[in-house]
C-alpha cells in the first residue's frame, strides 16, 4: 500500500515536462468513470439518480476514440516535433478496415438482399466482391488489417520522407496533400469502398447488435481500457532509451544526428506506432458511430486534432487526452445551441491557444502551480 | 454537265424566280397588307406570305422570323399591329419589331403567331437565304456553314449560282466545300469526286468529316473509297493535332490559375518562411469583392472588373497586413504556430463570409469582352475568358518580378529574405518590410480571387480547394523563387490536364499529388533550389 502512494505521489508530482506526467491517475480517474457509467446504463432504471443514457455512453466512448487519436498525435508532435497534418488518414483508414467487417456482417439484411454484396455493389451492378474484400468477414483479420494497412502506409511515407529529410512545415504539408489525396481516390465509387456515402447500415458485431445497450457498453470500455493501456505503454516508450532519444531529435536533430544516431529510423518507428494508435482509434470509432466515409479523410479533420492537442498540452499525453475531451465536449454542446458560432470558436481557439499557451492547458497549469510553490525559481525554457 | 434531274431543278428554280418576278413590285403599303395578313393566316396560309415577303427584300423580314420561330412574334389584337415579347429578368418586355421601340402595352391584348414544322423549315431556309444574298461577308460564311448539315438541291443551286459572284476568299471557300460535298456524294465522273473529296480533306468541318467518314467504306475498293479512307485519315491526324493544342491550352489555363494562387504564398513562404493557411481565404475575399463590387455597379458589368482588381488587392492586402501585426509578428521562428493560428484564421473568415453572404454559392457575371470564344478552326475553340486570365497572370508575374528586383521595396525585402539580421543591421526595418511583404501576397491572393470569380462561382470554399495546390506549387518550384513557381505552375497545369482524359479528373489530381511527393523525395528543394549563402 505504501509503495502504491509512493508511486502514485511520485506520478503527481512529476514535472510537467517530463514524459507522461499524471498518466496513473488519470488511468485511476477513466477506470471509475467507465465502471461508474457502464454500471449506470446496464443497471439502474431509466429516471433513477444513477442512470446513465445509451446515448452518453456512445458519445463517451466517441470522445474517448477522440482521445485516442489526440494521443497518436501528441507522440509524434509533442515528443518528437514531427506536426502531422494527416492523421486522420490512419484514422479513416482503420475506420474503413472495421467498416468492411461490419458490411460482411450485414449478410443478406441489406436493402438489396443479397447475401454476398454490400448494397452499394449491388447498386453498381458488380457481380463479385473485389479481391481486397477477401477475408473480412473475419473480424481478428478486419482489425489486423485495420491496423497494418495505415502503419505500412506510415512506414512507406515516414521512411521515404525521413530519408530524405524533408522537415518542419514541408513535412506538414505532405502529409495534408497525403490525406487530401485518399480523400479524393475514396470518394470514387470504383474503389469499391461506398464511393461518396462510404459504408454504414451496419447491424451487429460477432453477432450482437449494435444497438444494445450491452454491446454499446461492452464497446465503450473497450476503448476506454484500450486508452489507458495505451497511455501507459506511451508512457513507457516515451521514458524508455528509445524515448529519449525521441526528445533529443526534437530539440536538436542535427546534434543527435552527429552523435550517432540513425535519426530517421527512430522517427520511422514512432510515426508507425502513431499511426497504428489512430487506426486503432478509427477501429474502435466506427462501431459506435454507426458510419465511416470519406469526409473522416478531410484535411480540417487533421488540423482539428492537432488544436486539441495543442489546447491540452503537447508532449504530455494526458493534456492531448484532456483537450480532445474538453474541446469535443465544448463541440457538442456549442453546436447544439450556436450551431453557427462553432467555427468562429474553433478558429478563435487556434489563435488564441498558439498566441498565449503555447504549452497548452497543462503545461499552463504546472507553470502556475510551479510559480506559487517556488517563486523564487526561475524555470528554464524546456521546450520550444 | 447539266443531268436531267439537275435540268427540273432548274426549271422549278426559275418557275419561282418567275413567280416572284410577277409580284417583285411589292411597295411598302403592301407589306404593311402583307404583315396584316400574317396576324389572320391559317397555319397553311404563313409559308406563301412568308415567301412575298422574302422576295420583297424587306430588310426586317431576317428578324421577323428569327423572332416567329423563337416564338416571340405576336400580334395585338385590336390593331393587327406585330408585336414581340421578350423576357429579361421575368419582365416581359414588348417591342415593336418594324422600328424597334419599346412598347408600354397590356400583353393581355396580344396574341401569338403559330408556328409548325412546316413553317419552321422554310424559316431555316430563308433565313440561310436572305443571309446569303444581303449579309455581309462573316454573315455570309455562318449561313454557308450552318447550310452543311442540311443541304437540299434548291439551296445547292443557289449557291453554286451565288459562288460565281461572291467576293470574300472566306466565303468563297465554304460555298466550294458546299458544291464538293455534293460532287463527292453523288457525282456520276469518279475523277471528279476523288478531285471533290481531296478538297474535301483540307477541311475540319465535322459535317464534312462526317460525310468522308461516311464515304470511307472499308469494302469500297474503287478510288473514290481509297481517297475518302485516305482523306478521313488525314484530317483525323489533323484532329488529333488540334485536341493537343487544346489540351495544353486548359493545361496553360490551369496553370494561370494555379501560378496566381500560388505566387502570393511563394512570396510570404519564401520570403517569411511563413506558412500562410489563411492564403485561401484571401483568394476568396478578392472573388467577393470582384462580387460586392458587381453588386454596386449593377449597370456596369464591363468595367466593374477594373475596378474589382485594385479594390480586390487592397482589400485582401489590408487583411493581410492586419493579420501580420496582430497574429504572424509574435510567432516569428516558429513555423508550425504560425500554421496553425492562420489556418484559425482561414476558419474564422470563412464563418465570417457564410454569415454575411450566406453559405450559398454566388454568381459573378462575366463581362461581355471576355467572354466568348476565339475560333481558330472548326475543332479548336479557344474561350476567352481563360485566354484573358493567361495573359493577366503572366501580367501579375512579370509586374512583381519588376516589383521584386527594381524597386527599393523589392530590394529590402530580398534583404530580409537572404539575411534578416543582417538587414536589419543595416538599418532596413524588418517589422515593417514584413508587413508589407505579406500585404503584398496577400493581396495578389485577392487578385487571384478576381480571375477566378470569371471561371467558377464564388462560395465560402472557395479558397480551401486552392490551397492544397498552391503549396505544393510553391513547394514543387522551390521556395523563395518566383521562377520556380511559373515552371511549376504550367507543369502541374499541363501535367493534370493530360492525364485527365486518361485518367479521369479525380486520379489526375491523385497522380499529380503522389508525384509530388516522390519529386520532393528526390529534391526537398524543389526543382529551382537556392544556392549559395541565401539557401541557409
Amino acid at each position: 500500500m505504501t509503495t502504491l502512494t509512493a508511486l502514485l505521489q511520485h506520478q503527481i508530482f512529476k514535472r510537467s515536462s517530463e514524459p507522461g506526467a499524471a498518466v496513473m491517475p488519470f488511468v485511476v480517474l477513466l477506470f471509475g468513470v467507465t465502471l461508474f457509467a457502464s454500471v449506470g446504463n446496464l443497471w439502474f432504471a431509466e429516471g433513477s439518480l444513477f442512470y446513465v443514457s445509451t446515448y452518453t455512453i456512445t458519445l463517451l466512448g466517441k470522445y474517448l476514440c477522440y482521445a485516442l487519436l489526440a494521443l497518436a498525435v501528441d507522440v509524434v508532435w509533442g515528443y518528437c516535433g514531427i506536426l502531422s497534418l494527416g492523421h486522420a488518414a490512419f484514422f479513416a483508414l482503420g475506420g474503413y478496415g472495421m467498416g468492411m467487417y461490419l458490411m460482411r456482417q450485414i449478410g443478406d439484411r441489406g436493402v438489396y438482399g443479397n447475401p454476398l454484396l454490400p448494397d452499394f455493389m449491388v447498386f453498381l451492378s458488380w457481380d463479385k466482391l473485389p479481391w481486397y474484400w477477401t477475408g473480412f468477414d473475419n473480424l481478428a483479420f478486419a482489425v489486423l488489417m485495420a491496423l497494418s494497412v495505415p502503419a505500412l502506409l506510415a512506414f512507406v511515407f515516414g521512411w521515404l520522407a525521413f530519408r530524405s529529410r524533408v522537415t518542419g512545415v514541408y513535412l506538414s504539408i505532405m502529409t495534408q496533400a497525403l490525406t487530401y489525396a485518399l480523400m479524393l481516390s475514396f470518394f470514387r465509387n470504383e474503389m469499391g469502398f461506398g464511393g461518396n456515402n462510404g459504408l454504414t447500415d451496419f447491424k451487429d458485431i460477432l453477432g450482437f447488435s449494435l444497438q444494445s445497450d450491452t454491446t454499446r457498453v461492452f464497446l465503450f470500455a473497450t476503448t476506454a481500457a484500450l486508452l489507458a493501456i495505451i497511455l501507459v505503454v506511451s508512457q513507457a516508450i516515451m521514458n524508455s532509451r528509445f524515448g529519449k532519444v525521441i526528445l533529443a531529435v526534437r530539440d536538436s536533430e542535427g546534434r543527435a544526428r552527429f552523435l550517432g544516431y540513425r535519426t530517421e529510423r527512430y522517427k520511422v518507428w514512432l510515426f508507425v506506432y502513431s499511426a497504428i494508435i489512430a487506426a486503432l482509434a478509427g477501429v474502435l470509432y466506427v462501431p459506435q458511430v454507426g458510419i465511416i466515409n470519406p469526409g473522416e479523410f478531410t484535411p480540417i479533420n487533421s488540423i482539428e486534432v492537432v488544436i486539441w492537442v495543442a489546447i491540452g498540452g503537447r508532449g504530455t499525453l494526458i493534456g492531448a487526452v484532456l483537450g480532445a475531451l474538453l474541446v469535443n465536449y465544448a463541440k457538442t454542446r456549442l453546436t447544439a445551441i450556436f450551431p453557427e458560432a462553432w467555427l468562429f470558436a474553433l478558429g478563435a481557439l487556434f489563435v488564441l491557444v498558439t498566441l498565449f499557451l503555447p504549452k497548452g492547458l497543462f503545461g499552463f497549469f504546472a507553470d502556475m502551480r510551479a510559480r506559487f510553490a517556488r517563486p523564487s525559481v526561475v524555470n528554464p525554457e524546456e521546450t520550444r | 454537265m447539266f443531268r436531267i434531274a439537275q435540268l427540273t431543278k432548274f426549271f422549278t428554280l426559275l418557275s419561282a424566280l418567275l413567280f416572284s418576278l410577277s409580284i417583285g413590285s411589292v411597295h411598302a403599303e403592301s407589306r404593311t397588307d402583307l404583315y396584316e395578313q400574317l396576324t389572320g393566316a391559317k397555319l397553311s396560309e404563313v409559308v406563301p406570305i412568308l415567301k412575298q415577303l422574302e422576295d420583297s427584300r424587306d430588310e426586317n423580314f431576317l428578324s421577323l422570323i428569327q423572332e416567329m420561330v423563337d416564338g416571340n412574334l405576336y400580334y395585338d389584337k385590336t390593331t393587327l399591329a406585330l408585336r414581340v415579347i421578350n423576357k429579361v429578368d421575368g419582365v416581359k418586355i414588348v417591342t415593336d419589331p418594324l422600328t424597334g421601340a419599346t412598347l408600354e402595352v397590356e400583353t393581355g391584348n396580344l396574341k401569338k403567331i403559330r408556328v409548325n414544322n412546316s413553317v419552321r423549315v422554310y424559316i431555316r431556309g430563308a433565313s440561310a437565304r436572305v443571309q446569303l444574298t444581303q449579309g455581309n461577308a462573316k454573315q455570309r460564311f455562318g449561313a454557308v456553314r450552318d447550310l452543311f448539315a442540311k443541304m437540299d438541291a434548291d439551296t445547292l443551286q443557289l449557291i453554286t449560282e451565288l459562288r460565281v459572284t461572291e467576293s470574300s476568299k472566306k466565303v468563297q471557300g465554304a460555298m466550294d466545300l458546299v458544291i464538293a460535298m455534293d460532287q463527292a456524294k453523288q457525282d456520276a465522273d469518279p475523277e471528279l469526286r476523288v478531285a471533290a473529296i481531296n478538297l474535301l480533306a483540307t477541311s475540319l468541318e465535322p459535317d464534312v468529316r462526317n460525310l468522308l467518314t461516311a464515304l470511307a467504306d472499308p469494302a469500297d475498293e474503287t478510288i473514290v473509297g481509297i481517297s475518302a479512307r485516305a482523306a478521313v485519315e488525314g484530317i483525323e491526324g489533323k484532329v488529333a493535332f488540334y485536341n493537343k493544342v487544346d489540351t495544353l491550352f486548359f493545361g496553360l489555363s490551369l496553370g494561370s490559375v494555379l501560378l496566381l494562387a500560388a505566387i502570393g504564398l511563394a512570396i510570404t513562404f519564401g520570403v517569411m518562411g511563413v506558412i500562410n493557411m489563411a492564403h485561401g481565404e484571401m483568394i476568396m475575399l478578392g472573388a467577393y469583392t470582384t462580387y460586392v463590387i458587381q453588386l454596386l455597379l449593377p449597370n456596369a458589368i464591363d468595367i466593374s472588373i477594373w475596378v474589382a482588381i485594385p479594390a480586390a488587392f487592397l482589400v485582401s492586402g489590408a487583411m493581410g497586413v492586419l493579420i501580420e501585426r496582430t497574429v504572424i509578428r509574435f510567432l516569428h521562428g516558429r513555423p508550425l504556430e504560425t500554421l496553425l493560428a492562420t489556418f484559425g484564421i482561414s476558419l474564422i473568415l470563412q464563418q465570417l463570409v457564410r454569415t454575411i453572404f450566406s453559405p450559398l454559392n454566388r454568381q459573378v457575371n462575366t463581362p461581355s469582352w471576355m467572354s466568348g470564344q476565339l475560333e481558330i478552326n472548326p475543332v479548336l475553340f479557344l474561350t476567352l475568358n481563360r485566354f484573358y486570365i493567361f495573359v493577366f497572370a503572366l501580367l501579375v508575374f512579370v509586374s512583381l518580378v519588376v516589383l521584386l528586383n527594381k524597386t527599393n521595396l523589392g530590394l529590402h525585402v530580398r534583404a530580409v529574405s537572404q539575411n534578416r539580421n543582417m538587414a536589419r543591421a543595416m538599418g532596413i526595418k524588418t517589422a515593417k518590410v514584413d508587413a508589407l511583404t505579406f500585404g503584398l501576397g496577400s493581396g495578389i491572393a485577392g487578385i487571384a480571387g478576381v480571375a477566378l470569380s470569371q471561371l467558377t462561382n464564388v462560395g465560402p470554399n472557395l479558397g480551401q480547394s486552392y490551397i492544397i495546390d498552391s503549396f505544393m506549387v510553391v513547394v514543387f518550384g522551390g521556395v523563395g523563387n518566383l521562377l520556380g513557381t511559373l515552371v511549376a505552375a504550367f507543369t502541374l497545369g499541363i501535367a493534370n490536364k493530360i492525364f485527365e482524359p486518361i485518367t479521369g479528373a479525380v486520379l489526375a489530381s491523385i497522380l499529380v499529388l503522389v508525384f509530388i511527393i516522390l519529386f520532393i523525395q528526390k529534391r526537398p528543394q524543389g526543382l529551382f533550389p537556392q544556392r549559395g549563402r541565401a539557401a541557409e
